[in-house]
């Protein structure tokens, strides 16, 4: 027999996306042709300007929205057979927006709706609920009124409240949007803890600084293609399809590539990896 | 007169136990590029809304020392009487669109002042085309995208020819060439227009490179205030004060520190090359 190889890659692929398109009622054409493949504990993030096509991708993958063509296959089902509620078991989704999402009269309340939504043995529940709340770091506010606290801790409960799910892959859409410095590192660390306990993490960001911080796969998004995918390393070493894309190229990957010249690589996306090269270069002298 | 003066001023809001402002004094001056920089609960969301009347003519709670709108007492003033003088931008665009078409939105305001309407017309235009959003006059507002929504709302603001802007993170549902262009336009105005321009921020990134002042704000207290380039310098105490520090002010403290040396301060890309440049030319020129 000859074996099918196509069948056995998409095997190792925990989410696979053919050639989906997604058209909006009065004819937006939102997404024109999108393949991916996402394996078990990767940590993508999405980038792209406004109207990109970031969100509707995003919707595309747990079935808030459902391809007008192609097909999506996630944990080795079509995703066109499951309903948006089997679906949020494998892929949960954290809205831009978190008032979008909280409702309940207390945070403790709030993570536990969907793991009991989804018919979880009450063990299960509690479990889920506890692991989301000290996971990030809500265990000082668990009977607060989720509408109550800052923006920061509002996207925590809505995080809180989609891994309770037990979800394998979390969408966060634009998490750190309207965070300050603080609050957007510690959130960080909270989605770094997720994707080391082996959940997949796609992440929809504008901001190329958090790509270069923790993205290991980075899909650039413009006019709903993606028009590039590869490692951090190659996006930022390609400033013209990061101009092209809305993105604008952090400063210091502007610097690096002013720098080139004394071999400074062209994939510089922080300010350490500057200053590493740039002492490299010194120290290599002396 | 003085676009903006704030002495000792103590605000608490109605449901809060705790002040928001919490003795702050602050001048903007005229034709000036103001950045109020700070974390999240800082006070420069409540600095904007003093700046126009909402505080405290629609926003209540007890105001304490003096707020000056172009040498007006804020109490003793309507809001509408700032608001020939004083345009608010807000944060989400959606709180401050509501009629059916661009052309309708931009208009409204001069309309209310019954400005004759050739002069509307043009004013709708002027702005239009300075938020780059020529053309879109017949649109819903509710059919843009965030970033052409928050466009809307800033040329809104300025048909009504205000001698000030103030806005409260503008930015922050645009995409990174979005916020550079709204940068550009606000720098635009400020320097063919002569306006005022206050604005708050949550990233520094950009502060550095527009305004001509930064003023950093921590828990409802000034604590610096002064060109960009001497309030950026420090990553340490910027990230201390809760504000993401620029990347080149990093790089000059990282090398400052691994070469023990203190004179290194970048602030711009040509003039971070130049510094590095004459560094690794240095180490040649020595071995030679």
């Amino acid at each position: 027999m000859i074996p099918r190889p196509s069948g056995k890659i998409d095997q190792d692929f925990f989410v696979v996306a053919r050639d989906i398109k997604y058209t909006y009622e009065g004819g937006i054409e939102a997404l024109k042709g999108i393949n991916l493949r996402i394996k078990k504990g990767e940590f993508i993030a999405i980038v792209g300007g406004n109207g990109s096509g970031k969100t509707t991708l995003a919707k595309s993958l747990n079935g808030l929205l459902r391809p007008t063509a192609g097909s999506v296959d996630v944990a080795g089902r079509p995703a066109a057979t499951m309903t948006v509620a089997e679906l949020a078991r494998f892929v949960g989704y954290a809205f831009q927006n978190p008032d979008h999402q909280l409702f309940s009269g207390t945070v403790e309340e709030e993570v536990r709706f969907g793991p009991k939504n989804l018919g979880m043995p009450d063990g299960e529940v509690k479990k889920q609920v506890e692991h989301a709340i000290v996971l990030m770091g809500l265990d000082g506010c668990r009977s607060s009124q989720p509408l109550s606290l800052t923006l920061g801790l509002r996207r925590k409960v809505s995080i809180a409240s989609v891994i309770a799910m037990d979800p394998q892959v979390i969408l966060l859409d634009e998490p750190t949007t309207g965070l300050d410095g603080r609050e957007m590192s510690d959130l960080m660390s909270c989605v770094r803890a997720l994707n080391e306990e082996g959940h997949t993490i796609i992440l929809i960001t504008h901001d190329m600084r958090l790509v270069a911080q923790h993205a290991k796969r980075v899909l650039v998004m413009a006019g709903g293609r993606v028009v590039l995918d590869s490692d951090p390393a190659g996006v930022f070493s390609d400033l013209e399809i990061l101009q092209s894309s809305k993105l604008e190229p952090p400063p210091v990957t502007v610097l690096a590539h002013r720098l080139a010249e004394f071999g400074i690589p062209l994939d510089i996306a922080t300010p350490e990896q500057l200053v590493e090269q740039v002492m490299a270069l010194l120290g290599g002298k002396r | 007169m003085r676009p903006l003066e704030l002495r000792d001023v103590v605000f608490t809001y109605a449901d809060s136990p705790k002040p928001a402002l919490d003795g702050v004094s602050l001048d903007v001056e005229k034709g000036e590029f103001v950045t109020l920089l700070g974390e999240n609960g800082s006070g420069k969301s409540t600095v904007c809304l003093l700046a126009n009347g909402l505080i405290p003519h629609a926003l209540k709670g007890s105001l304490g020392g003096s707020v000056k709108i172009f040498g007006f007492e804020v109490s003793r003033h309507s809001v509408a009487e700032f608001a020939t003088r004083v345009g608010i931008v807000f944060q989400e665009p959606e709180s401050q669109l509501f009629c059916m078409s661009v052309e309708e939105e931009v208009s409204f305001g001069p309309e209310n002042l019954a400005v004759p309407r050739e002069e509307i017309r043009d004013r709708v235009e002027w702005a239009l085309g300075l938020v780059g959003m020529k053309g879109y006059n017949d649109r819903s507002p509710f059919s843009l995208s965030g970033g052409e929504k928050q466009r809307v709302a800033i040329a809104a603001a300025l048909s009504m020819h205000p001698d000030m802007i103030v806005l409260d993170e503008p930015a922050y549902a645009l995409d990174p060439v979005g916020r550079k262009e709204l940068y550009r336009v606000l720098k635009e105005l400020k320097d063919k227009q002569g306006m005022t321009v206050l604005l708050a921020e949550r990233d520094a990134e950009e502060a550095s490179e527009f305004s001509d002042r930064v003023v950093l704000l921590k828990a409802g207290k000034v604590v610096g205030s002064g060109k960009p380039r001497e309030m950026l310098k420090d990553p340490d105490r910027l990230r201390s004060l809760g504000i993401l520090p620029p990347q080149l002010s990093e790089v000059s403290t990282l090398l400052n520190r691994r070469l023990g040396r203190s004179d290194l301060e970048f602030s711009d890309v040509p003039g971070s090359v130049r510094a590095i440049t004459r560094l690794l030319s240095a180490r040649d020129g020595g071995k030679a």
